[in-house]
């Protein structure tokens, strides 16, 4: 039986349209996605995101209200089932985790509608956020063994760290329900961070803050990704953070990327500029 | 005086067993918004686990009593493995369906297997205790101390371990819980088996008082461990535990004033007043919709 000769095979580069801070340009991406899209019923709302974020990247997502923002945190975090494309964390498939997976890998999130765990105290918020990292039987700690003591005090100093980021330690007792509204916000931050996670998605994190406070937030979230060296992506409409401390800025609109680049990039964009503008008239 | 006091005994000793019951309802409320119609039947087959080990087996009291104990807890992780995890995606009423059909289930398993006549055992606990001019029976005492015990536990394991914590996260918020590492279908396991576990205690202070069981023992104290959760705010741990204890006191109040053949009818008025006038109960949180 004689085989009819295989045509060769042709390849072409595929030209990547993603970039990277140049410190983080010969490592792996924490994150990358390709061709990520999801339909909801007939809509697409999200379709052919590609991006790549450096392991010390600060990124931010910007875009007309309903251009797919959230839903793209979603499906990085696996709260939707993605209809199409890859994400990989750290060179690993995400596809098939559960959240609570995902969050173990190294992905943890804020909210654009605060959800902290209202009755709680702000102490108990992080406690719980850093579960995984806190072992011991169910039964040491009835019988209240030295190994419960010892893990819980361990726990407990972990949480208090990470709280005097936002000097936070005085509000540890108090319910989280009861904090200001840019204290919780800050709360939601050290929440996450307590997961222990190599990628930080901050949904809106000044959102509803003062320009001083906003100020703040943006030298805090550089000072967080300066000390624990992980990536930082955020969805953001106030334009001086956006334009302040990201490195690189995706554009989305209709749930697509249009425009990926640096501040000056993306401000003198024109398309940028029509989709939050509108078009410019002819003649 | 005396009359009143033993009464008020009486009404303590019966709401033990219903807030033990009645946390158990409550907990797996509060955590996967599901009336667990089964946990009911839960107390009878933990009462028929005590009955055999003590009859058939002869074991010690305190082995069978763990023996009971470790047969509900079991039970009760089974029951959410088998019937309620593949659900959870469903609308709630399937759930509730479900919980109802596990329910049935389990009354006519036991009719089939233990026969549906009611079995009685020679009591466990017997003997009173002298106070001044009153005397307290053994048992009463002994039921009020062991569900403090068990509730003081509780609160302890809720409050400050972080499987407690954990669950009081998932019951406020699922999904965010989810997003912060902590794993569902451990922390949902660990509320059935707690729950599960305080109804096994709870079965065994109902074989101490009333030495009997029968296979649909379970569903008239369940109805009423259900009302004293709903008195006590559904989904409040500490509401549960009053709500169990008011129910108790309630119905010795009935029988104290001659009333006792309107018991259940009383129990379950309160169950329509309390909807009608503050559905949250006594400690429910109100759910405030955000504007």
């Amino acid at each position: 039986m004689s085989r009819t000769p295989r045509p060769k095979t042709k390849l072409v580069p595929q030209p990547t349209t993603n970039y990277l801070p140049e410190r983080d340009a010969d490592k792996r991406p924490i994150l990358e996605t390709r061709h990520l899209g999801i339909d909801f019923g007939g809509l697409s709302a999200v379709s052919d995101f590609n991006v790549a974020v450096g392991p010390t990247e600060i990124a931010g997502l910007i875009g007309p209200n309903g251009a797919g923002k959230t839903t793209i945190f979603n499906l990085l975090t696996n709260v939707y089932k993605p209809t199409r494309g890859t994400i990989l964390l750290d060179g690993i498939d995400t596809a098939g985790k559960s959240t609570t997976e995902v969050n173990r890998m190294g992905i943890a999130r804020t909210f654009q509608n605060i959800r902290l765990f209202r009755q709680l105290s702000v102490l108990d918020n992080v406690l719980i956020a850093l579960n995984n990292e806190t072992r011991y039987s169910a039964l040491s700690a009835i019988l209240r063994l030295p190994e419960y003591w010892r893990r819980e005090r361990i726990a407990r100093d972990r949480a208090m760290e990470l709280l005097s980021i936002f000097d936070m330690q005085p509000l540890a007792d108090q319910p989280a329900g009861s904090l200001p509204y840019g204290a919780q916000r800050r709360l939601e931050i050290v929440r996450a961070l307590a997961t222990n996670p190599s990628l930080l998605l901050l949904d809106e994190p000044a959102a509803g803050m003062n320009p001083s406070e906003t100020s703040e937030l943006m030298d805090n979230i550089v000072k967080i990704r300066d000390t624990f060296q992980i990536a930082i992506m955020l969805i953001e409409h106030d334009m001086n953070l956006v334009m302040g401390i990201c490195e690189v800025i995706g554009v989305l609109n209709f749930g697509r990327i249009i425009a990926k680049g640096t501040s000056d990039d993306i401000q003198s964009n024109p398309l940028v500029i029509e989709a939050y503008l509108g078009k410019k008239k002819e003649g | 005086m005396s009359l009143f006091f033993s009464q008020f005994l009486n009404g303590l000793q019966t709401g033990s067993v219903y807030a033990l019951v009645a946390l158990g309802y409550s907990m797996v409320y509060g955590i996967i918004l599901l009336l667990n119609f089964a946990h009911g039947d839960i107390i009878m087959v933990g009462a028929y686990a005590a009955f055999y080990s003590m009859t058939a087996f002869h074991l010690h009291p305190l082995l069978s009593v763990v023996l009971a104990v470790a047969a509900s807890t079991l039970l009760g992780v089974v029951i959410e493995k088998v019937a309620y995890t593949p659900l959870r995606q469903a609308p709630r009423l399937s759930l509730l369906i479900t919980a109802i059909g596990v329910s049935f289930l389990l009354e006519n398993g036991a009719q089939l297997l233990f026969g549906s006549e009611t079995k009685s055992m020679s009591p466990i606990v017997t003997g009173n205790v002298s106070l001044g001019s009153m005397s307290i029976s053994k048992v009463a005492l002994l039921t009020i101390a062991v569900t403090v015990a068990a509730m003081a536990i509780l609160t302890f394991l809720v409050q400050r371990t972080k499987l407690g914590k954990a669950m009081r996260a998932v019951s406020e918020d699922m999904g965010a819980a989810q997003l912060m590492g902590i794993s569902l279908n451990k922390t949902i396991s660990f509320t059935f088996a707690v729950g599960s576990a305080l109804a096994g205690i709870g079965s065994v202070l109902y074989l101490c008082a009333y030495t009997q069981a029968s296979p649909t023992m379970g569903s008239m104290l369940g109805l009423k461990a259900f009302v004293a959760a709903v008195l006590g705010g559904i989904g409040s741990i500490p509401g549960a535990m009053i709500g169990g204890f008011a129910i108790g006191l309630l119905e010795a109040l009935c029988s104290a004033v001659n009333l006792s053949v309107w018991k259940d009818g009383v129990v379950f008025a309160i169950l329509i007043l309390v909807l009608l006038v503050k559905p949250t109960g006594i400690m429910g949180r109100s759910q405030a919709e955000k504007v």
